[in-house]
């Protein structure tokens, strides 16, 4: 026999203290692995930007020719102040606050929207600018000295601007419907102290969201 | 390589025995590892078929086999990977485009080769250049240098008797050169998809003596 | 005491209280794993018709150069082969939706959504996936994408036809290739796909990590279960790199943002690299389950452990992580700096030694087994067998400068075939008349399965075989007539041989078809555990296991999955939920261990 009759012994003894799992809720596990994978779909769209931006550095303006920085800036601002509400959120139904609870909800929905609305008159603006996504008609001039100034940066930069704050956007979107479904549901008392699964649920996708914003502030904007 | 004329066709230029050579070392040693675990298989299902009163034995591994069994494919497969640089560098790396090359300009379009010859003064883009479409002649005692590009799609520039591939990109300018080896006519193919028309991009290439070589590039030359 | 014991317990208990769900909701709109596995199965095996059918018009156009096609040549249109005659645009749309229907919607589903979905909370003891919900979409998204990438052939300007890699520009842009709708159809499709498989990936992940059974400790999970779970993870993180790349050539084509068009500065190799990066991966998800299916094969129908197990769970892993650094072997030749087609070719090779680790020890599970021949291990083997050969053919392809002659060449095609017909496919044979029994209640015809089985081992070697001779020969992959070049002219009688086995070898898997259906109706009862197997599914569920899998509760498990001729007892098997004062030289009781959750 290969092996000795102490390692049988052993394989046959259960392991009675052994409990599977993570010691995470299945929903809140699940939460995590699906932000990873939305991780990736955002290197996917940023690594490409990266690379487009290395080989073609003309194409893309210096920071504030084209894009309205300080709007920007603000709007970031707001984002920013909408993961201090969805914690606040949080934290009003872990201490048994429903009240709270809405209340702070609503200030993140608005807030969120708020953002949403900020960018849709950006992309107004900068799209009668001549900064669009088409390869073809692209002739954005430059915020200084728009008349007739000479066309700044190329395609590539109004294409990959807008896929990349356009995906970011719709998930924003996505998040503000799904946090007015918690609102709704708050509304009906559905959370309690002890369990306020659906709020902690929502808040992850939502900070997530801010912090892809915040980069994408960084190197869209900014660098 | 002439004797395995039954597996590939030999070689017309002076990388393609070092890549033949490389491909059949890797074949002797795949073909003795195919017939080892074949053999391998085929002894254990005759060996330990199912006999009525025959029980298997318990057995959970073997370290040392493992660990035996892992380094060795190691050291192998290294060894084929680090065997194989210099031949890649050699054929691939620009730094070893032979200084003496005669440089021809390819243009690869939706179906065609378009090769353009530098003319008696030996140079490109100069007055003399002309272009011929769907043929190639070089000489047979200098190497070529053929700069590869493409007009629409990717394309690719395969000489199988040269054992020469490479991808042409539309926006990239791709190196490639070969030395033949004998005089004769020879297959230009297209090895990438490329449309409707992928099956009739082919050319001829044909590899003349010095002389001939000559005498060709001055009747091309007559205006 | 274990949360998932709890929430089996409160299922069980609320479970009673519902009535019977009607008709839709047990066959169409069910969230019972085991019945989307099967609705899975069925859409799965329907697309590998679909996948052969346009295979047998590729190799008629190979084998048969400008013929009509028989019997159904007066079906088709005269913008894809009037009379019967392929046109060039059809060859290069039958080529892309051969790849994508078998690679997307056959094997990858029949993988991934049949056995990640059948297996899972079976073999770990849960009753059902962590968000039975969520899998229910994942089938039902994946309708959508499977008629919308069929209703491709029918628009204007035929289906897509940049192969099943859709290299750009010829895919970006409709004035090089004369497909427009075709080509967009494919991205939406695909797109759509990829939620479908991510829905898999979130529920079978979190499942595996925190709905096992108390006892299912990592290193007892059942081999196909390690091989789903790293399956998923690569699922994960690579599908959402390709619905970037997808979207990105979607706006390519319809707003015309040019990311992978020169003629905007874009970048076409951008697109490869992308879809490499994700590429990969992929053909990883094409195998690794397939691994693990079969390991479980072998283990059982050798009655004996399997050899090395934790090396088998390594080789797993170590597959996973090397995956992700390698995709550049695909673009040997693509124009990529040389010096990184040296790293890549060191990373490749590397990646084919854990490979070569899990073909060892799956020999030496046979080494002094006791081996039965039944149709699934007979699958089991032939998948051991043709894994060497298109492994061994992919370190040709993975030395840099033998590729340069047989990149883009038949010897590819061999190549990944041996991987995926020889490897994939014959692992899914092997699964699904392995878990029949467990699925549908009857043994799966053993004659009508050894005859499918050496049919198709036959004639499926008659036609991969020798496309590595004429991949050699210089024939380049994805042509529609290589007669027009002078020499391969010679390679007609071996294209022609090709195509008559290749007709030989479709129609043999109506075989398949025929045993399939006919076991699931009129096959041999199945007993409870007719393989005398240790795991989970055969010892602590009834067959069919109904809904919630596991009445009373999840099982205790005691020992690995792979308990095989233990000496100390008097059976050849242990199952895992076998309480230990209930082993030696004791029947194996026939009803499912008591519910409780340790000692
Ligand atoms: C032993 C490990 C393997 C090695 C070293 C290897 C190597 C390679 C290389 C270098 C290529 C690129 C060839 C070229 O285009 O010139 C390739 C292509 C391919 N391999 Fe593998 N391979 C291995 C295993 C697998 C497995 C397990 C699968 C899938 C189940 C697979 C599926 C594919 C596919 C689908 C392609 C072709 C993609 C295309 O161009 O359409 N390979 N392999
Ligand atoms: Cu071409
Ligand atoms: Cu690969």
């Amino acid at each position: 026999m290969t092996t000795d009759a102490s390692t049988l012994r052993s394989m046959m003894i259960p392991d009675p203290a052994y409990e599977p799992g993570m010691k995470v809720y299945t929903m809140k596990l699940g939460m995590w692995v699906f932000l990873l994978s939305e991780v990736m779909f955002f290197t996917s769209l940023i690594g490409s930007y990266v690379i487009l931006r290395f080989a073609h550095p003309d194409h893309f303006a210096a920071p504030g020719v084209v894009l309205n920085v300080p709007l920007t800036a603000f709007n970031t601002f707001f984002l920013i102040c909408s993961s201090v509400t969805m914690v606040k959120a949080f934290a009003a139904i872990q201490q048994g606050d429903d009240t709270g609870l809405k209340l702070w909800l609503l200030a993140t929905i608005l807030i969120g929207s708020l953002f949403v609305g900020i960018q849709a008159v950006e992309y107004y603006i900068l799209y009668h600018e001549g900064f669009v996504p088409a390869a073809a008609d692209y002739h954005a001039a430059g915020r200084q000295g728009m008349e007739g100034g000479p066309i700044v940066g190329g395609p590539l930069y109004g294409a990959t601007f807008y896929t990349m704050t356009g995906f970011h956007g719709a998930h924003v979107t996505i998040g503000v419907i799904c946090l007015t479904f918690v609102l709704i549901r708050a509304l009906r008392g559905a959370y309690t102290q002890n369990d306020h699964r659906g709020v902690e649920l929502i808040g992850l996708y939502w900070h997530f969201v801010d912090l892809v914003w915040i980069i994408l502030f960084t190197i869209v904007y900014l660098i | 390589m002439e004797n395995w004329s039954w597996l590939m066709d030999g070689s017309a230029s002076t990388f393609g025995p070092t890549i033949d050579r490389l491909y059949l070392v890797i074949l002797i040693i795949t073909g003795v590892v195919f017939f080892a675990t074949q053999g391998a298989l085929i002894w254990l299902l005759i060996k330990y078929r199912h006999r009525a009163g025959h029980k298997a034995e318990y057995i959970h591994g073997n370290t040392r086999a493992e660990v035996i069994w892992t380094v060795i494919p190691f050291v192998i497969v290294l060894g084929i990977a680090l065997a194989s640089r210099g031949a890649w560098a050699q054929v691939k790396d620009p730094q070893n485009i032979p200084p003496n090359s005669l440089p021809v300009h390819v243009m690869a379009s939706q179906f065609e080769w378009d090769v353009t010859y530098p003319g008696l003064d030996g140079q490109l883009e100069t007055g003399d250049d002309f272009t011929v479409r769907n043929r190639m002649d070089v000489p047979a005692d200098r190497p070529t240098h053929v700069i590869l590009e493409a007009e629409d799609v990717i394309h690719s520039f395969f000489l199988p008797d040269f054992r020469v591939k490479q991808d042409a990109v539309p926006g990239m300018v791709m190196n490639v050169w070969f030395q033949p080896t004998r005089t004769g006519e020879f297959v230009i193919g297209c090895a990438e998809l490329c449309g409707i028309g992928h099956t009739r991009m082919r050319g001829t290439l044909t590899v003349h003596s010095a002389a001939d070589y000559q005498a060709w590039l001055n009747e091309q030359s007559q205006p | 005491m274990a949360t998932t014991a709890v929430t089996a317990e409160q299922h069980a208990a609320t479970a009673q209280h519902h009535h019977e769900p009607g008709f839709i909701r047990t066959y169409v709109f069910s969230t019972d794993h085991k019945m989307i596995a099967k609705q899975f199965l069925l859409a799965s095996l329907f697309f590998l018709l679909v996948g052969g059918l346009l295979a047998a018009g590729i190799r008629w156009q190979l084998g048969f150069p400008g013929q009509p096609m028989p019997l159904i040549g007066g079906l088709f249109s005269d913008t894809t082969a009037p009379g019967g005659i392929i046109l060039p645009e059809f060859y290069n749309a039958l080529v892309t939706m051969h790849g994508t229907f078998m690679i997307f919607f056959a094997i990858m589903p029949l993988l991934v959504g049949v056995w990640g979905n059948y297996l899972i909370p079976l073999q770990i003891g849960a009753p059902d996936m962590a968000f039975p919900r969520l899998n229910m979409a994942s089938f039902w998204i994946s309708v959508p994408a499977g008629v919308i990438m069929l209703a491709g052939f029918f628009v204007q300007g035929g289906h897509a036809g940049a192969g099943w890699t859709a290299y750009a520009p010829l895919s970006s842009e409709p004035e090089y290739s004369g497909v427009y709708m075709g080509q967009i159809l494919w991205l939406i499709s695909l797109t759509i796909l990829g939620f479908s498989s991510l829905a898999g990936a979130v529920n079978y992940i979190t499942t595996v990590i925190n709905m096992r059974a108390p006892g299912m400790t990592w290193f007892r999970l059942p081999l196909p279960v390690w091989a789903l779970f790293v399956t998923s993870w690569l699922v994960l993180l690579a599908i959402p790199i390709l619905t970037g790349g997808l979207i990105m050539l979607l706006f390519d084509q319809t707003i015309g943002t040019g990311f992978f068009s020169a003629a905007t500065d874009g970048e076409p190799l951008l697109w490869q690299h992308v879809f490499w990066y994700f590429g990969h991966p992929e053909v990883y998800i094409l195998i690794l389950p397939a691994m693990g299916l079969v390991s479980e094969v072998i283990a059982n129908r050798s009655r004996k452990p399997i050899f090395g197990y934790h090396a088998m769970v390594l080789a797993i892993i170590a597959i996973a992580f090397l995956g992700w650094v390698v995709w550049g072997h695909h673009m040997f030749q693509s124009g990529m700096n040389p010096l990184l087609g040296t790293t890549f070719m060191i990373t490749t090779i590397i990646i084919a030694v854990p490979s070569a680790i899990k073909v060892f020890n799956w020999l030496g599970t046979l080494w002094r087994g006791d081996l039965h021949f039944d149709v699934p291990m007979l699958n089991a083997l032939s998948f051991v067998s043709m894994f060497v050969i298109g492994g061994l053919s992919g370190i040709f392809m993975a030395s840099a400068p033998v590729d340069i002659f047989i990149h883009d060449t038949y010897y590819i095609v061999a190549h990944i075939h041996y991987v995926l017909f020889g490897g994939s496919l014959f692992g899914i044979f092997a699964a699904i008349t392995y878990w029949f029994p467990k699925m549908f209640g009857r043994i799966f015809s053993p004659v009508l399965g050894k005859v499918h089985f050496w049919l198709t081992f036959v004639s499926y070697n008659l036609v991969f075989f020798p496309m590595h001779t004429i991949g050699l020969r210089g024939h380049m992959r994805r042509i529609y007539d290589p007669n027009q070049y002078e020499f391969l002219q010679p390679l007609q009688p071996i294209n022609t041989f090709i195509t008559i086995a290749a007709f030989v070898l479709i129609a043999t898997q109506l075989i398949f078809a025929f045993a399939f259906f006919w076991s699931m109706y009129k096959g041999e009862k199945a007993p409870r555990n007719p393989w005398k197997a240790n795991t989970l599914e055969w010892t602590a569920a009834p067959t069919p296991p109904p809904h919630l899998n596991f009445p009373g509760g999840a099982p205790v498990v005691y020992r690995g999955p792979y308990e095989y001729s233990w000496p100390g007892s008097t059976d050849d098997f242990l199952p895992q939920d076998l309480p230990p004062d209930r082993v030696s030289r004791t029947p194996i009781p026939s009803e499912p261990s008591p519910m409780s959750t340790g000692d």
